[in-house]
């Protein structure tokens, strides 16, 4: 397993495995059929379709509030793949409504939560109405 | 194969509460070892299911304290974690222990203690299980059965309202359930009016947060009549993983590892859906409800929310779920709640359940962890 497909993964990666299989995040086999995962796509400049959303308003320590969450799915060559993400409204988002990735240099505050804020990435790409 | 017996069980008052984790687990195992009539010293394995007693509480190496309590020593000890469903997994170590020879007589004691910290706060140790691409976008358990609500209702479409009748329905048999941490009625209104949470979904929707404590004591069926003539038979187990990374399901409103653990555990009983006559599923949220009476196969898929609608769920109805009032009234303290359940179903088969009883030969109880991430099924019978 290369150190990409660790939690320090910055941005939109999805990964394909020798099938094309896609998924994201990246695991040490591919999660379809078991194969190594030798390639990743960049779906950060692509546009993607709201499967699902909601707003969180209990939200836990370093979150802000309300948090409007989303479910993406973005096609590649023909498969599927999805994400999860932070919305930057829930203005004019619907279910299969269309939206860009946008940069987020920190999605809630390190450490303020119980995970180690060394463990992990805090920055990521928030999903903007297209 | 001789197969397993439950020959004692016991749970403590669900809800906030003084005591601290060992406390409630001392009291949830005194009561299982008096029910079935043993001693601590007759206990060869122990286990402890729970969750997060370490990040609740900085208590950690529960199972040996445990046993030092009840004086149980020398018992083997484990702790058994798998998230939301530690209950359902240590009923499968404890029968694994039975069922191998390994052990003649095992307690299992689920326990958490977490009304001491904050919502947030609690809902963050909660969340910790989540993959660090979900976790650093704030996503909580109640965010993504909110994801799945929205998606559910749109895909099958169901009314708000159906989801708010699961919530009706369980606090109105939890009223009936001397444990449960709400013994209040609600109704459909006061359901669809509360605060949002995680929209759709409202406070109404959700479990509380709670302390307690459940036990059972276990031991090989061929040898059960000797301790006591009041005793059920597990006669299907099973567990099954899904995706960590909830979005990555194909059908966010399927939940694999119920279907799996399901086919499993009704594989191994030589029974189906429709054998089944009490079922306690895990309702941490409403939808939760829906999806896994369909992926047990008691409904078509899509179908759930109207077997709650007319009826069909209540406790006067063909399939009684959530007899006890489940986790949404009764409460859920994790480690504790998949213990409970089958003391529910242990109580329904023994005919024990007071003004909850239904006519029950067959009960099946399903504990899900995470967002269906492991799940386990386990099918009890009279003997």
């Amino acid at each position: 397993m290369s150190d990409d497909h660790d939690s320090t993964e910055p941005g939109l990666d999805a990964h394909r495995c020798e099938n094309g299989h896609l998924s994201y995040p990246g695991h040490a086999r591919c999660p379809d059929c078991g194969a190594p995962q030798t390639e990743t796509v960049d779906l950060a400049e692509r546009t993607g379709e709201v499967v699902t959303w909601t707003t969180s308003t209990a939200t836990p320590p370093g979150v802000r509030e309300p948090n409007h969450l989303a479910i993406v799915e973005f096609e590649v060559d023909g498969e599927a793949v999805r994400a999860l993400g932070q919305l930057t409204t829930a203005d004019g988002i619907e279910i299969g409504a269309a939206v860009d990735p946008v940069y987020c240099a920190e999605l809630r505050a390190p450490g303020a939560g119980i995970r180690e804020p060394e463990s992990q990435r805090w920055d990521g790409y928030r999903f903007e109405p297209a | 194969m001789d197969r397993v017996a439950i020959i004692g069980a016991s749970m403590t008052a669900f809800g906030d509460r003084d005591a601290w984790l060992l406390a409630l687990l001392a009291e949830a195992g005194d009561a299982a070892l008096t029910d079935a009539g043993v001693d601590g010293d007759d206990v060869d394995h122990l286990y402890v299911s729970n969750m997060a007693s370490g990040e609740f509480e900085g208590q950690t190496g529960v199972p040996n304290a445990l046993a030092h309590d009840l004086a149980a020593m020398p018992a083997y000890t484990a702790r058994i974690d798998q998230t939301s469903s530690s209950g359902g997994a240590g009923i499968y170590a404890a029968w694994q222990s039975v069922a191998s020879g390994a052990s003649d007589l095992t307690l299992l004691v689920g326990g958490e203690k977490m009304t001491h910290r904050t919502t947030g706060e609690a809902t963050d140790v909660i969340a910790s299980l989540t993959h660090p691409v979900e976790y650093k976008h704030g996503v909580t358990l109640p965010s993504f059965a909110g994801l799945t609500a929205r998606k559910y209702l749109a895909q099958y479409d169901a009314p708000r309202e159906s989801l708010g009748k699961v919530a009706v329905k369980n606090h109105r048999n939890g009223l009936d359930n001397p444990h449960a941490q709400f013994r209040k009625e609600v109704d459909l209104e006061t359901v669809l009016d509360s605060p949002m949470v995680a929209d759709p979904l409202r406070l109404y929707d959700f479990c509380p947060i709670t302390d307690g404590s459940a036990a059972l004591v276990l031991c090989p069926e061929s040898v059960a009549a000797e301790y006591t003539d009041d005793y059920v038979v597990i006669s299907g187990v099973a567990g099954a993983t899904d995706t960590h990374v909830v979005h990555e399901r194909d059908d966010p409103t399927t939940m694999r590892g119920v279907v799996e653990s399901a086919e499993q555990a009704y594989e191994m009983a030589g029974r189906g859906p429709d054998d089944i006559d009490v079922a306690e599923l895990h309702d941490m949220f409403t939808i939760l409800e829906f999806l896994q009476s369909e992926d047990l196969g008691f409904f078509e898929k899509g179908a759930g929310w109207k077997a709650v609608r007319d009826g069909v769920t209540d406790r006067d109805g063909d399939l009684p779920i959530n007899t006890s009032g489940g986790l949404k009234s009764k409460g859920h303290p994790l480690g504790a709640s998949g213990v409970a359940q089958a003391y529910e179903l242990y109580q329904q088969l023994l005919g024990t359940a007071g003004d909850r009883q239904v006519d029950a030969e067959v009960g099946l109880a399903c504990n899900v962890g995470g967002f269906g991430n492991c799940v386990t099924t386990t099918i009890l019978e009279q003997p």
